[in-house]
């Protein structure tokens, strides 16, 4: 398999806290990388770097070859890294379906002017935008909820709803920021699927998480931090077996890693 | 709001038939003259406030609206005083060298969100205030003065618009002026939050991060819709300009630009129209508030936080209640 994400030597320091050292990996085409640690492992500031909220020290994060770490994050975006938030990061006072139709906003053909005269271009975008967007909450399953204001939702759906957004700018690599917080089992075992899902649809999926049975489960292959430091890769079986990895979540190993 | 499109073209046809036919009727049957100059007032009043309305649109609080309302007075002055310009031609002019001007300030201050924003914008006011007193070309504490009313408008030989030092009625003639450019203004606004640049402020007002995360190039679209505010800004200045033929550094001061954000408040921020209704309702309040002499000011702000506390989605949200109810 092709590599899409390739992360290499990735540094980032904030004065003299070094929050992520050295870190490299890649992510394969259609796969789905979990990114775990410990509290304070560094993981928020990588999923940050990648998704080119912030700039890294030194090395350097590439799509498909191509540089994309020091990028604006929207530049970023439009080149096919998109991430979803930790929070429930939303458009809060748009209807569900504006929340999703907005996020077309990296394909409209149209310019700014267009939209304001509304060109042809910018009416057939208005068009496929609205099909699309069905499609979107038809697959994350909140087709009933569209005209709903985005703000009433509760809490599952509002997770679902910023997948859809993300999904919606037809990404290379999804970035989701730990996707089952807060969740209980059966909203977790909803959403796994979900993420299944997504991959079957030929996306490529990085995630950040805690929850460790469910990343056991989604896995192909995990990658673990600890004090800024990768100190595992692996497929989820080899993770486990790591005594490095059972020594920084020591104390709580048995449960947190899923033995 | 989901009118239907009747209702819509009667609601506008209508609303041009008061402010084009209406007034001028009922103001030269009843003889209160005087009425033209506070109209015009309120009509340009609610161009800059227009303006300040987009910039809370885009999620930022602009108390500096004021600024540019003088800077856009000060431009047409000075080319129609020193290089012979036709008022016309300044009036675009005034607008654009605002609206550069404010690229140049927004680019850095954009960045900042909440009351620091405010609170620079504040100080904008202020700093072109000190500008115009300072600055060997706006002539300081004096001012510009005896400003030649605006010049005929002739497109190829063809008198689009008359001298207005030659009517007899040039009050008239400026709320024409005014009323026109304010409708002209109102629907370049009503078309731009109806379409997906709409969308995209409102996407900038509610969350910076997201917006940028799905590619929305927060910083360019923060610098357009501040450029288009302070263009309505200066053009609202330049007509202030030419009605009271003189300029001063004191014609706008940080008053005016509290005033056209409350305006904004007043009238409501959700609703495009907003800022027009607001103008006006702050406007005459005021005026008619001047019996009570010293107390004015007491019973203007007294009513000004009820009202906020009342109704905080401003007065055009009652017009949407009474919808919903019937």
């Amino acid at each position: 398999m092709a590599e899409m994400l390739e992360v290499s030597g990735l540094t980032k320091r904030f004065g003299g806290l070094v929050a992520v050292n050295n870190v490299s990996f890649s992510v394969r085409e259609k796969e789905i990388l979990s990114v775990i640690g410990p509290n304070g492992a560094g993981k928020s500031t990588l999923f940050k770097l990648i998704s080119s909220f912030l700039r890294p020290t030194t090395g350097e994060v590439r799509l498909k070859g191509e540089r994309i770490s020091g990028l604006a994050p929207h530049i970023a975006a439009r080149r096919g890294v998109v991430r979803t938030f930790q929070e429930t990061t939303i458009f809060k006072n748009m209807s569900v379906r504006d929340n999703v139709i907005i996020a077309h906003h990296l394909r409209s053909k149209a310019s700014l002017f267009g939209f304001f005269l509304g060109t042809g271009a910018a009416k057939a975008d208005e068009a496929a935008f609205g099909a699309s967007a069905d499609e979107v909450l038809a697959l994350l399953g909140l087709s009933s909820l569209a005209n709903e204001t985005a703000r009433n939702l509760p809490h599952g759906h509002l997770r679902a709803l910023g997948i859809a957004i993300g999904l919606a700018t037809n990404p290379s690599i999804l970035l989701l920021d730990e996707p089952f917080a807060g969740m209980n089992h059966d909203e977790t075992m909803r959403m796994v699927e979900m993420v299944r899902r997504l991959r079957e649809l030929g996306l490529t999926i990085l995630l950040v998480e805690h929850d460790m049975p469910a990343v056991m489960k989604i896995s192909d292959r995990l990658v673990v931090l600890n004090f800024g430091q990768k100190i595992a890769e692996g497929t989820p079986s080899e993770i486990q077996a790591n005594d490095k990895v059972i020594e920084a979540y020591l104390g709580s190993e048995d449960e947190a890693i899923g033995l | 709001m989901t009118l239907n499109r009747t209702t819509k073209i009667a609601a506008v046809v209508a609303f041009l038939a008061v402010v084009f036919i209406a007034v001028p009727v009922a103001i030269s049957l009843s003889g209160r003259f005087d009425l033209y100059y506070t109209l015009t007032s309120v009509a340009l009043l609610s161009i800059a406030s227009a303006g300040v309305w987009l910039t809370f649109y885009i999620g930022r609080i602009n108390i500096g609206q004021g600024a540019y309302a003088l800077t856009g007075g000060y431009v047409s002055a000075i080319l129609v005083m020193n290089h012979g310009w036709s008022f016309w031609l300044t009036l675009p002019v005034a607008g654009l060298f605002c609206a550069a001007a404010s690229v140049l300030i927004g680019l850095p201050i954009l960045r900042l969100r909440g009351v620091y924003f405010a609170m620079v914008t504040l100080v904008l006011t202020e700093v072109a205030r000190l500008l115009a007193l300072a600055l060997p070309i706006t002539n300081g504490a004096k001012g510009i003065v005896s400003i030649p009313l605006p010049g005929a408008l002739s497109v190829f030989g063809i008198t689009l618009i008359p001298d207005f030092a030659t009517l007899q009625n040039s009050r008239l003639a400026f709320y024409l002026l005014a009323a026109t450019l304010m409708v002209v203004c109102f629907a370049v606004m009503y078309r731009l939050v109806n379409s997906r640049i709409g969308k995209l402020c409102q996407s900038l007002q509610q969350n910076e991060e997201l917006a940028s995360s799905i590619g929305v190039n927060i910083a360019y679209l923060r610098v357009i819709a501040y450029a288009v505010s302070s263009f309505f800004g200066g053009v609202s200045g330049a007509i202030f300009a030419a009605i009271s033929q003189s300029i001063y550094p004191s014609s706008f001061t940080v008053t005016d630009s509290v005033n056209f954000m409350l305006n904004c408040f007043l009238g409501g921020l959700g609703y495009v129209f907003g800022p027009m209704l607001g103008t006006l309702v702050l406007y005459f309040g005021w005026d008619l508030l001047f019996q009570t002499g010293q107390f004015q000011l007491l019973i203007y702000s007294g009513l000004m936080i009820v009202l906020m506390l009342v109704l905080p989605n401003g007065l055009l949200s009652l017009a949407e209640m009474t919808r919903k109810k019937g």
